[in-house]
């Protein structure tokens, strides 16, 4: 993850506690998808940015996964994410982000 | 209980995948306040 | 009447040591990180100049395979090779690191490379054999220096350093001692852009038969900024590229728009020509330092070479129609503008099927669609996906939504319409243009009658709009027609006076 955004997710959960903060990711396939994920929970797996060793162990899903879309107005939904519903492998970022939440969230 | 009702969401978008202004609209509707919103670029 | 693509060139130079010195992502882990695995392990999978040429994308880039042909090899690509692979191609050249950096100093004009004296002696016998390496280009070579100069420069004078095979071999001086837009740093990347800029024009030029005298007008659309602190982003890369080229009656300008810029310049060029204001404009961009190595720890870890060692240009010329080159469609021009949205859908629909509707197209009434033509080969295994396949199937996705085509063929309209990727990860280079070269030849070989050139761009980067943008136009076949509907001719105006005056004298005699 940029490193700009991990100094950000960083301040955010000092200002505002991690317990209240939820990561929406929307990366283009399940290899990127986990290691943000892996970033914002167990620390940046890469060690190159202020997540290094941080375990913050946010709330995180991708945008298509079934928990998101479930509470999205689902017009709304089809309008910005429908056509790339058919264009990402869906099945494969769950697959990637499900056993990282599982690990990793504190909040769940 | 609701996952981003009243939650504070912080989004990284990916310009291949879904741009954070997208996902911006989706969780609003779902009465979640989004906090930082950004698109990263790896091309 | 509408203008023609009446040639292109493609070219790469070779520089694993800037990979190392300059891509962004080395630099910063060497603040963040400096003991890093990935910095220790990072030189032992840098590749060889030898294994750069024969590599099969970089072969499709140069044009000496088609992209179909590079459909048939099984990917990944990085552990594939073109038997007997030329550094020449139809399009353009490979040219290796030792020979860039002459180029660079070639292409400075303030004196601020300087070069070890044996390493121009021994580079300079070799560029003297390059065919486009003329007798005025070479002799902008300057002599050399003695190394301790050099040295020196680097370890006090904040130069940026030039090595060639692990040993320092020259250096990029700063242009001020507190002007940060005129730092070394700054100035290297510059003149990396300008000599890649400068390959391709020498290059199209070349390749297409073209007299330097006839160019009018460059645009360089690459995504640097040169200027000094009172006028950052001042530019005029065009011109300084024509200057060095030896296009003498060209004048020129720069158009930035991140990756979408390419497409943006060849719809401005393509509308200068149109419109009579010139009628030769020549569009080139040079390569980017920044993006060396820019996804190389994922390669690393992966056990891959560094695929991201090579710089990237381009050069495309528009023209009056000769009746002969393919036309450019400006009234098939797609744009995504302020209102459009940045939901995925929003933008692949005002890029391609706005424009088509405008002419009662369908989606498969466009053979080729050329988009985001990144080598997958990079992208995959750092997480972007294969991202000319992701536009394809939005693409195709869009088409079976508007009812062109049916959901079972989404998969073979990615295959007949679209094509594997080829371009490096070079921003702006892969954005659409590299398929111009290809598509005028299967255009004009009756391959295809038609091909949609798509740009878009990551406007958000720059922290000045969050909005995305993109713009798109239409080559297709020359109709033939190369004078203009509704002009008249002397002939026909002579006979219209004499009948008017017929009328006038009759009007006269009558009253």
């Amino acid at each position: 993850m940029d490193l700009e955004n991990q100094k950000r997710v960083k301040e955010f959960a000092e200002k505002y506690g991690a317990e209240n903060l939820v990561v929406v990711l929307g990366a283009a396939e399940g290899e990127a998808s986990g290691l943000a994920a892996e970033t914002v929970t167990n620390g940046d797996p890469t060690f190159a940015g202020p997540l290094t060793g941080v375990q913050l162990g946010l709330t995180v899903y991708h945008v298509c996964e079934p928990e998101i879309k479930n509470e999205v107005d689902a017009a709304v939904y089809d309008e910005q994410v429908g056509m790339m519903e058919m264009v990402l492998d869906v099945d494969d970022i769950i697959a990637e982000m499900t056993p990282i939440r599982e690990d990793f969230c504190k909040y769940l | 209980m609701s996952l981003l009702q009243g939650k504070k969401v912080i989004i990284i978008g990916d310009r291949d995948g879904i741009p954070g202004q997208a996902i911006e609209e989706c969780v609003k509707t779902a009465g979640a306040e989004v906090i930082f919103s950004s698109t990263e670029c790896f091309v | 009447m509408n203008s023609v693509i009446k040639g292109a060139s493609y070219i790469l130079a070779f520089t694993p040591e800037m990979v190392m010195q300059n891509g962004t992502t080395q630099t910063t882990e060497k603040i963040v990180n400096p003991e890093s695995e990935y910095l220790k392990q990072l030189e032992s999978h840098l590749r060889t100049y030898e294994q750069v040429v024969s590599y099969p994308p970089n072969q499709a880039y140069i044009g000496n395979i088609h992209p179909n042909e590079l459909a048939q090899i099984e990917q990944p690509w990085h552990d594939k090779a073109i038997e007997g692979a030329s550094r020449f191609g139809k399009y353009g050249e490979i040219m290796p690191e030792d020979e860039f950096i002459c180029l660079m100093q070639i292409c400075d004009v303030f004196d601020l490379v300087k070069l070890d004296k044996s390493f121009v002696a021994a580079t300079k016998e070799k560029l003297e054999q390059h065919p486009l390496m003329t007798a005025d280009i070479i002799a902008r070579l300057k002599e050399g220096e003695d190394a301790e100069l050099i040295s020196k420069l680097v370890s006090e004078e904040h130069s940026e350093a030039l090595y060639y095979n692990k040993e320092l071999v020259g250096c990029v001086k700063r242009a001020h001692d507190v002007d940060v837009n005129l730092s070394a740093h700054v100035i290297h990347e510059n003149l990396t852009s300008k000599a890649t800029n400068v390959l391709s024009l020498l290059n199209l030029v070349a390749k297409n038969n073209i007299n330097k005298e006839d160019i009018d007008y460059v645009i360089d659309c690459s995504e640097e900024a040169c200027g000094d602190m009172n006028q950052r982003g001042g530019g005029n890369f065009a011109k300084a590229c024509a200057e060095i080229a030896g296009f003498v009656n060209a004048t020129g300008s720069d158009v930035r728009g991140f990756c979408a810029a390419p497409t943006h310049a060849l719809i401005t060029a393509a509308s200068l020509v149109k419109a009579g204001t010139f009628k030769n404009v020549v569009v080139s961009a040079g390569g980017c330092t920044a993006k060396l190595g820019m996804n190389g720890k994922d390669h690393v870890k992966k056990g891959l070479p560094i695929l991201e060692d090579v710089l990237g240009g381009f050069a495309v010329l528009v023209s009056a129609n000769d009746g002969i080159n393919p036309e450019i469609r400006l009234d098939l021009v797609g744009r995504h503008s302020v209102g459009t949205g940045s939901s995925p859908q929003a933008v692949i629909s005002a890029l391609v099927t706005e424009s088509l509707d405008r002419a009662n197209m369908k989606i498969t009434d466009i053979d080729k669609y050329s988009a985001e033509m990144q080598n997958p080969d990079i992208t995959k295994p750092a997480g972007a996906g294969d991202v000319p396949m992701a536009n394809y199937k939005m693409i195709g996705a869009l088409g079976v939504k508007r009812g062109d085509i049916e959901k079972k063929d989404l998969a073979s309209f990615t295959v007949d319409h679209g094509m594997v990727g080829w371009a490096p990860t070079q921003g702006h280079i892969p954005s659409g243009v590299p398929y111009v070269g290809i598509a005028r030849q299967d255009i004009l070989d009756g391959k295809i009658k038609n091909a949609m050139i798509i740009g878009k761009g990551s406007l958000f980067l720059g922290r000045m709009t969050n909005l995305f943008d993109g713009v798109s136009f239409v080559i297709e076949a020359n109709q033939g027609k190369t004078k203009e509907e509704g002009t008249v001719s002397e002939e026909q105006i002579k006979g219209l006076i004499a009948q008017a005056l017929k009328n006038f004298a009759s009007n006269l005699l009558a009253e």
